[in-house]
């Protein structure tokens, strides 16, 4: 007599075979193909960036040429934020909110295939710029009128602007997705205020994603116009402004790094109370403020264009925008602490790079908070101290949730353990690489080092700060490989996970490949 | 029973953020200190002595902040660690009511008031309460800098005279550049089509280096300059010599060496006032002899680096828009004596 579970599996069960391979609409294979796809964009954006150390470790270097530097550095933003960190999370999201909140499956499964798809197309097609040698040139903000003939003649750029609008396709139907899942699909019972902290940042995220990629398309669109059809929308001999770009841009630009850090934040806030071995302090407040900073994030973009000479009241307003925006991060992050301070905290790799984040985290988000003082961005904007900045808020702030993310989730998806010694010394390989590799980025930006130069003079006083980045570079690199060692040895020769690896008092469903409703117990602490 | 946490590993694992840190910090005071040519800790006027301070306070700000958290979360791990699960729900909602709400909102409205009295020592002054204005247009990959009231045209280099605010009008021929001296003021974004304006005025006289600060095509690296501040006597007899038509050549090799250039392609390019040479895409060439650099401060101003240019612009600066040019050696010693002449 088959239980009600087997008679499910029975008839939701994968058809066999490489076409139904590929046609797969289940949310779990697509949310893996996300996991999977971008850690191999992130590999070719750790390749980049390690390119860019060795060429800046000492003043003068001749390795890279700057028409290659500029596509490097070019290539490793775009695929850092559109090819790595977004479908990243997305792929967490896909895994995991219908299983949180107890769905079969995302609203439109095939919808949802379709986004896949298109992401991989648009990366793929990005990536055949490298291969021609004329990859996009003018970094991920791309401003007008570089980006337009007669100074970029080549097709470097339309790599740029047509790949971005099928991404936001892909993104977009993404969002909606969850959106819809979210709002409609939740089991019953489960009552919006009770649903885990992770959905409310996919849901919050989702809804920034709706609103702020229409502006980048906008933007993608017009500049694809202007360069193949002669339109003038940025250039000023046409009647066209170029600060036209840079408004666009910036709308969708700074949601966008929410759009990025929110998700992560979801990671962190399921982490947090698990390792903790008690339940999240100010559940409501987090929601909250992850609803609040979603909206805040439209409101600032103008904190990018500070030195683009706005009047002062404009610039005040902004400013005032920008200080507001630290509060509902700060109500996470003490959120956060009041839990481990209330809790029995246990130590394990994943909630190490939970306190790997918090650490980074905090000292990005308060470098953050000095670029609300208007004079003080004025004189540090484009140089290296946003460079490390941002790595602080975007590499502290969501790589490590994501390797935290990684950690945790890598027994329920395969269904074995990492090894945990392994993981623990990936951990500091990767936090000390990190901080060695971009603290010192904060001191060459005060010292006068502007970003985007593909090489500097001697006797500035940045050498020290940039040999001691790509030292730190090597690090990390090797901090990184050894994680994925661990991933891959894992697969093979892991531990079995069992129904709960990490006692996290949560419903577990333990067989990874088969869809069956999460039955949802305790909905405020994470599968 | 304590029983040592698996994740702190070794004694020197607890220490190396916090060892790290303090070393960088240090790092960071020192060089605050020590003398950089393009430093924003440097500040040689008051508009960036301002910003240093305003950086200064925040950086305190900051590190105290970073250091409460820092212990919270060292005691949040250290302490009461164990596998089981702790009973208590809910409390505790008084820390996240404290430290992300209450202590947030008195420090940043402290930091907007502070930013706000900042806001106006560093933005540019009207241009009646100057004593000066200079014009500089950026160009890939050079600064063409212009001296309206006194009709006079130099590139890469400003000279000011010290303790005038000086009002410099900034503005873009091609694409978005950024005219940015750390060590007098904030960067100001020149932008085609838009007139900008910065307020530069040094307390001292001196040398201050000058970088493009937006990333403006393949030599954005190569695009610094020089403001030189001098007491109001050397500025003015320098301001009257440039103000000068080019010397005419006072030697047969001198005559020589103005032919071959104004036989040449430079002319379409390059102008020396006094001669038939009047292009003005590249920068004017009337006082080169005089300048401190070449190529937007990328070589010295000397014979060999000149010679070097000319004959191989791409080999010093790859994609720049000067082409090669092919000369005899008596041709080009000749060129090189007349460009020197030109003071």
């Amino acid at each position: 007599m088959a239980t009600d579970v087997q008679r499910l599996e029975r008839s939701w069960a994968e058809p066999a075979g490489l076409l139904a391979w590929i046609g797969t609409v289940d949310h779990k294979r697509i949310g893996t193909r996300y996991l999977v796809t971008a850690a191999v964009f992130f590999a070719a954006a750790g390749v980049e960036a390690s390119l860019m150390r060795a060429q800046l470790a000492r003043p003068d270097e001749h390795l890279l040429g700057p028409e290659r530097y500029d596509q490097v550095f070019s290539m490793h933003g775009l695929t850092m934020i559109f090819l790595f960190v977004t479908p990243m999370l997305s792929g967490f999201g896909n895994y995991l909110v219908p299983l949180m909140i107890g769905a079969r499956d995302m609203a439109f499964p095939r919808l949802n295939a379709f986004g896949y798809w298109v992401f991989l197309a648009a990366g793929l097609f990005m990536y055949s710029g490298l291969l021609l040698g004329k990859a996009p040139d003018n970094g991920w903000f791309n401003y007008a009128p570089l980006s337009i003939q007669p100074y970029s003649d080549g097709p470097n750029i339309d790599f740029y602007a047509i790949g971005l609008l099928f991404l936001g396709i892909s993104t977009t139907v993404g969002g909606v997705n969850f959106i819809v899942t979210i709002l409609k699909l939740r089991a019953p019972g489960m009552s919006i205020n009770r649903m885990p902290i992770f959905c409310w940042a996919i849901l919050a995220t989702s809804i920034s994603i709706v609103f702020a990629i229409p502006s980048l398309s906008v933007a993608a669109g017009m500049l694809e116009l202007q360069r193949s059809w002669g339109f003038h929308f940025f250039d000023t001999a046409g009647g066209g402004d170029p600060l036209l770009w840079q408004h666009l841009f910036w709308i969708f630009g700074h949601p966008d790094v929410y759009i990025i850090f929110l998700p992560a934040v979801g990671i962190v806030s399921s982490i947090v109370p698990v390792f903790s071995r008690r339940s999240l302090v100010a559940y409501d407040w987090v929601a909250l403020a992850t609803m609040a900073t979603a909206l805040l994030g439209f409101g600032v973009w103008v904190h990018h264009m500070f030195a683009v000479g706005l009047p002062q009241v404009s610039l005040a307003f902004f400013a005032a925008a920008s200080t507001i925006i630290a509060i509902p991060s700060g109500i996470q992050v003490f959120a956060w602490l009041a839990t481990m301070l209330k809790g029995r905290p246990v130590i394990r790799t994943p909630f190490l790079y939970v306190l790997g984040f918090l650490v980074s985290f905090v000292i990005g988000g308060l470098s953050g908070v000095m670029f609300a003082a208007v004079p003080f961005d004025q004189q540090v904007t484009d140089s290296y101290f946003v460079v490390a900045h941002f790595h602080y808020v975007l590499f502290g702030g969501a790589v490590f949730p994501i390797f935290a993310g990684i950690h945790y989730w890598y027994p329920k998806i395969t269904g074995r353990m990492l090894d945990e010694r392994l993981g623990q010394a990936s951990f500091w390989l990767v936090f000390v690489g990190f901080n060695l590799t971009f603290f010192p980025m904060h001191i060459a930006g005060l010292l006068g080092m502007p970003r985007r130069v593909y090489t500097y003079p001697a006797g500035m006083g940045w050498d020290v700060y940039n040999l001691l980045s790509s030292i730190g570079a090597v690090v990390l690199v090797v901090g990184i490989l050894m994680n994925l060692a661990n991933l891959v040895q894992a697969r093979f020769l892991g531990e079995s996970a069992g129904p709960d690896p990490w006692l996290a008092n949560t419903p577990y469903p333990r067989p990874p490949t088969t869809r069956y409703a999460a039955m949802v117990k305790n909905p405020r602490v994470a599968p | 029973m304590r029983r040592r946490i698996s994740g702190f590993g070794p004694a020197l694992g607890r220490r190396t953020p916090l060892a790290i840190g303090a070393v960088l910090l240090l790092t960071l005071v020192a060089a605050g200190c020590g003398e950089n040519d393009q430093s924003t800790l440097a500040p040689k006027s008051s508009a960036s002595d301002q910003i240093a301070r305003l950086w200064w306070v925040m950086l305190v700000a900051s590190a105290v902040i970073f250091g409460v958290v820092l212990v919270l979360l060292f005691v949040a791990v250290l302490r009461r660690r164990g596998a089981e699960p702790a009973t208590t729900k809910g409390g505790g909602l008084w820390i996240p009511a404290i430290g992300g709400i209450a202590i947030p909102v008195v420090v940043l409205t402290a930091l907007f008031a502070l930013t706000l009295r900042t806001l106006p020592k560093t933005s540019p002054a009207a241009a009646s309460a100057t004593g000066l204005t200079i014009d500089v247009v950026g160009r890939q990959w050079f600064w063409d800098v212009s001296y309206p009231d006194k009709d006079v045209r130099t590139a890469n280099e400003l000279h000011i005279p010290v303790g005038v605010p000086v009002n410099v009008e900034v503005s873009s021929a091609d694409v978005v550049h950024s005219f940015w001296v750390p060590e007098l003021n904030r960067k100001i974004d020149m932008i085609p089509g838009q007139v900008n304006r910065v307020t530069l005025e040094a307390d001292r006289a001196g040398v201050y280096r000058g970088q493009c600060a937006e990333f403006c095509g393949l030599q954005h690296a190569h695009m610094a300059f020089y403001v030189v501040a001098e007491p109001r006597a050397a500025f003015d007899a320098w301001l009257a010599r440039e103000a000068k038509p080019a010397p005419a050549p006072a030697t047969p090799e001198l005559e020589r060496g103005q032919q071959v250039l104004l036989g040449s392609a430079c002319v379409y390019c390059h102008t020396i006032d006094g001669t038939n040479a009047s292009g003005k895409i590249g920068p004017d060439l009337t006082h080169l002899a005089s300048r401190r650099s070449l190529a937007a401060g990328l070589i010295p101003n000397s014979p060999g680096y000149l010679a070097g240019w000319i004959l191989d612009p791409q080999h010093v600066k790859p994609g720049n828009k000067m082409p090669a040019t092919d000369l005899s050696g008596t041709d080009l010693q000749a060129l090189l004596a007349y460009l020197e002449s030109l003071k």
